[in-house]
This record gives C-alpha cells, sequence and structure tokens, in this order.
C-alpha cells in the first residue's frame, strides 16, 4: 500500500487501529524517497536509520498499549535553518556546510516530543533567502508537478517533500513569504502563524522581526494539527508571546456563512497572472456562493511594502550575518592569512553566495551613517502604515484573500540573474511579515497545469478563523490533483 | 538611487567582505537597481508616523539573575575550525 499519498491524521487513524506499523508507514516514505529524489532533490540530509529505529520505538510504545500522540510515527521532514542536535544543520550555506549543532531548535523539540519521526533536513535558498530555492549553496530542488520549474522559495525543499510524498509533514520558516509561496507552487498547504506565535529558538537568524516557523502539510486539517505543536510560549526566546494556544483542530468547521472577507485590490491588479486571477476570482465566488460576503477593499500602502520589505529585511540579516566570521563554528578560509582582519574578509567571501552577499550589502548600506533615516528610518515608518491599513481592514473584514503568488512556478533559471524581478515572487506575501499577521495558502486550482494558491490572511492571533475558512474552501473545492511522478 | 563603485567598495569593507571585480561591477548595477526600488518610500510623507521598532506590544523580557550551568567546554568547542588547549584560535590580532 502506498502509505505516503495519505494525510497524518488518516496515518494516525491506521496506526492506533493497529491497521499498520509505523515501520511500514516509515518504509513506505523512504521507498518513495528512492524512486524520486533524484528528481525532486529535496533533501540536503536524509536519516533513513535514525527514521527506523525511531518507528520501532513508536511500534514498541503501541504494542504496550501506551497513549499515542497524533504525530507519533509520522514521517516529517524539517527545513535545513533549524537546528538538530547532533545533526548536520548548513542552512544551505557553504559557510555552515560542517555546522553540528549542540541543541534542538524548540518547534523541532516540540515534535521530537511527540514521537515524530525525522526523514531528514531539506533544502533551501541560503539563509533562506530567495524564492526559488536556486540559491541554495549545494543544488536546486525541483518542483514535483514539471521538473522543469522551480519549487518556490525559501522552503522550497520542505515543499517539494510534501508535494512529492518524500514526507508526510515538514516544518519551513517564512520571513517574506517563504512557506505559503513555496506551497502554493507545489499545490500543498504552508501556514505562516502570527509573528511570536511559535518560538524562533534554533532557527539560523534572518531578519527577526519577520522570521516565523510554521507547517507545510497536504491538506488544511494536518496544518491544525501540527500547530496545535509548535505553538506556545518559550522563556528561550523573548519575542516569543504569552498567550492561551487553543486546539485548532477544533477549528475545523466546514461553515462559512455571514463571514466577511475583504479582497485587497492592491495584490488582483498589474503583475498578477490572468489565469491566477481567474483561480482567485472562482474562489471567491465559491465562498461566496457558501454564504460568506465578499467585498474589494483597498489598503493603500500596500503598494510600498515591496520596498519597505527589501530595506528591512536585509539590513537585519546584515546585522545576523555578522556572528559568520570562521573563529567558533562553520566554515574558516584554508588560505594562508596575515592577521584576523584578512581571516574574516577571506572567510566571509568564500562562505556566502551571491544572493546573500547582495543583501548584506543591501543591509550595511542602509544602516550606514547617511543613509540610515532615508532608508531604514523610513522604510520602518511605511511599516507602521501597513500595519495601520490592515488593522483599518479587519475593523471591516474577518479575513483578507488574495493570490499567494503572482505567478505560477516559474522555469528554473528564468529569474536567477535578475534579482528585482525575483523579489516580485513574493509581492503577495510580503505585507503579511511586515505586519505581523497570519495567513495560510491552499491550493485553489491549476494553470498551465501547474498549481495555483490562495491566501487566506487573518487578525493577530485569529489562526481559527483562517483555518476555518481553508477548511470549509478545501472540503467544498475538492482539489484531488497531484502531480505525476 | 544610483550606488558608485566605489560606495560599493567602502560598503563591502564595512560588511567585512572581499569582492571580486567582478562582483564589485555586478553589485554595483544590481544594488543600483534595488535601491532605485526601493526609493519610492522616501516619496511617502511619514513626518507624522512613528516607526515600527516591534509588531507585538512587547516590553522588556526580564528574568532573574540567577547562575546556572554554562555548556560543557567540549561541546561549545566541538565546531571550532580551530582549537588548541580548551580555546579557539585565531590568526595574531597584535
Amino acid at each position: 500500500m502506498e502509505l505516503y499519498k495519505l494525510t497524518a491524521h488518516e496515518l494516525h487513524k491506521m496506526l492506533k487501529e493497529r491497521k499498520i506499523s509505523a515501520v511500514e508507514l516509515c518504509r513506505s516514505v523512504f521507498s518513495r524517497i528512492g524512486q524520486v529524489e533524484d528528481k525532486i532533490r529535496a533533501y540536503i540530509t536524509l536519516t533513513e536509520e535514525r527514521a527506523l529505529a525511531k518507528a520501532r520505538e513508536v511500534d514498541e510504545k503501541i504494542k504496550a498499549g501506551k497513549q499515542l500522540s497524533p504525530l507519533a510515527g509520522i514521517p516529517t521532514a524539517i527545513k535545513d535553518n533549524m537546528c538538530t542536535k547532533g545533526l548536520l544543520t548548513t542552512c544551505a550555506s557553504k559557510i555552515l556546510q560542517n555546522y553540528i549543532p549542540i541543541y534542538t531548535a524548540r518547534a523541532v523539540e516540540r515534535l521530537f516530543a511527540q514521537d515524530i519521526v525525522l526523514t531528514g533536513k531539506t533544502n533551501m535558498d541560503e539563509f533562506a533567502m530567495g524564492s526559488s530555492t536556486e540559491n541554495s549553496a549545494f543544488f536546486v530542488t525541483r518542483n514535483p508537478w514539471n521538473l522543469e520549474t522551480v519549487p518556490g522559495g525559501s522552503s522550497g525543499g520542505s515543499a517539494a517533500a510534501v508535494a512529492a510524498g518524500e514526507a508526510i509533514l515538514s516544518l519551513g520558516s517564512d520571513t517574506g513569504g517563504s512557506i505559503r509561496q513555496p506551497a502554493a507552487l507545489c499545490g500543498v498547504v504552508g501556514f505562516k502563524p502570527t509573528y511570536g506565535l511559535v518560538s524562533r529558538y534554533g532557527l539560523v537568524a534572518f531578519a527577526s522581526s519577520l522570521d516565523q516557523i510554521g507547517p507545510i502539510t497536504k491538506d488544511v486539517t494536518d496544518c491544525a494539527l501540527l500547530l496545535n505543536y509548535i505553538a506556545g510560549h518559550d522563556p528561550l526566546d523573548s519575542t516569543s508571546l504569552r498567550v492561551k494556544i487553543p486546539d485548532y483542530m477544533k477549528a475545523l468547521v466546514n461553515e462559512v456563512k455571514g463571514l466577511k472577507i475583504g479582497v485587497p485590490v492592491e495584490l488582483m491588479g498589474e503583475g498578477i497572472q490572468t489565469e491566477v486571477r481567474e483561480a482567485i476570482e472562482n474562489a471567491i465566488k465559491l465562498l461566496e456562493d457558501l454564504g460568506a460576503l465578499c467585498q474589494e477593499v483597498s489598503l493603500p500602502h500596500l503598494d510600498y511594502a515591496l520596498s519597505a520589505y527589501y530595506i528591512i529585511a536585509p539590513a537585519e540579516a546584515s546585522s545576523n550575518l555578522a556572528r559568520f566570521d570562521g573563529v567558533r563554528y562553520g566554515y574558516r578560509t584554508p588560505q594562508k592569512v596575515e592577521d584576523i582582519m584578512e581571516m574574516y574578509f577571506r572567510t566571509r567571501a568564500e562562505g556566502f553566495g551571491s544572493e546573500v552577499k547582495r543583501r548584506i550589502m543591501l543591509g550595511t548600506y542602509a544602516l550606514s551613517a547617511g543613509y540610515y533615516e532615508a532608508y531604514y528610518g523610513q522604510a520602518q515608518k511605511v511599516r507602521t502604515l501597513i500595519v495601520n491599513d490592515f488593522n483599518k481592514a479587519f475593523e471591516k473584514f474577518d479575513v483578507l484573500i488574495s493570490p499567494t503568488s503572482p505567478t505560477v512556478a516559474f522555469k528554473i533559471g528564468e529569474k536567477y540573474e535578475d534579482p528585482l524581478r525575483m523579489y516580485m515572487s513574493d509581492i503577495c506575501t510580503i505585507p503579511v511579515n511586515l505586519a505581523g499577521i497570519p495567513a495560510i495558502s491552499i491550493p485553489c486550482g491549476q494553470a498551465d497545469g501547474l498549481p495555483v494558491g490562495l491566501q487566506i490572511m487573518g487578525k493577530p492571533l485569529d489562526e481559527e478563523t483562517i483555518l476555518r475558512v481553508a477548511y470549509t474552501f478545501e472540503r467544498n473545492f475538492g482539489y484531488e490533483e497531484k502531480p505525476n511522478l | 538611487m544610483a550606488i558608485s563603485k566605489k560606495e560599493v567598495e567602502h560598503v563591502a569593507w564595512l560588511a567585512r567582505l572581499f569582492l571580486t571585480e567582478e562582483e564589485k561591477e555586478r553589485f554595483t548595477k544590481q544594488l543600483s537597481q534595488i535601491l532605485d526600488h526601493a526609493g519610492k518610500i522616501a516619496k511617502l510623507d511619514t513626518s507624522k508616523v512613528p516607526p515600527t521598532s516591534h509588531v507585538l506590544p512587547l516590553k522588556n523580557v526580564f528574568r532573574d539573575d540567577r547562575t546556572r550551568f554554562s555548556l560543557p567546554r567540549e561541546e561549545v568547542l566541538s565546531n571550532a575550525p580551530k582549537r588548541e588547549q580548551g580555546a579557539f584560535v585565531v590568526p595574531k590580532i597584535i
């Protein structure tokens, strides 16, 4: 039986009823990996032995009649920017190519506590900078729907792994759309929670005021399930929220009657591929047929979001990446150097890839004397205007919807040499990170044989309404397409 | 706003990055393009807008000042590119 095709909630039921064993499930996923990984290349590190040992342990627990977590025995992939104790964590960068963390990221640890089976660490854009997973220092990941196209980025490995059946669940991280955009391009579900809901402890920092860890799954139910276990306060992350975490599974209600849905006109205009816009319009129609009230709304400052983001994110990145100096961990230049300054300069020049260097340069420039006010200061004020736009819209609407990505998956290499064009790929997702609000991407059809993603944005900490709308849409839309591999 | 090659060289120095001639040329062109696009925000009147330093209403996070165990030295040094006698080794500084 092809167990890798099923969802975590279906598999949990089968494990509990002893219709299958965790070892069988683990073998099914690894045999799928054996079949397709050569083509997809979703993983930087595979952990088959460790996974089988863990699966055996879960089977022992089942045999002993112990209480079984809904995640126990479920093969799960983790983006390679989350630290895993004793296991290579590279961030897809040469500068961390030999880094073995001595601790585990909180979100991952929480999943280990539920007895997940780790399949491996997934490929990504180096330091999560990119929209196509072409910026990995090691290799390019391919989209399971069409091997000539990108899986999106930066969590491209995590999204491709789930879409191709190389993992049942996965974790990604989202700074400007890095969970939602690849989820959209690979036809799976991706959720960026409210900033601060999931601990960032042990996540290799890119832009700390924007980064957030979240689930990538096959359906909305799995998404709620995974969110249940990664959310929660952590004293080791000072930006972690002290809030009561609801049971997100209870939000999965098939009902949107009377719900007010806003459609930001700024995210439906120029630059959005016609077929993508049509798919979103059909989605809106379906939600209206189900009783939701949909209406256009203007968030005038969204037009400035991309500009503000490409000041703020690189600025934070340039400061976060200053720690990579070749002294305490990671790569160090093998060349003979005169002094420590030369060691820094050479280590960083050899260790970072070109997109990372570009952003370090941008950020350093934006923060340097004489430019700070004009760029960084102004961008943080624009951020306030964007937050205000969202607050105003949420006075009237329960959720907002838009495309997740302006286009379907594009060809490998197509935008690689043109950074500005590549940056536009995240134009619909970036405003959400600037405002710190939650948003999901779910499949809502196809264009050119490639999946289209619908983005649903919500009020801060109102993950439940987003999940309810997403669940209702999923149930009534009935998207059953799978990549043909 | 255009950025000159000289500025690129200065910023690279600030960022502790050696750049090849080819990289300097490429970054001068690309950074100018990106900054030009980002310069759009200069048009907005923000004189009365406070900057967002944080999206959450966070106050300072304090904890009790108690001594705790630190990481074992062996673990801390386990990823060191070069080590000797329980310390990180770097090229001479003085």
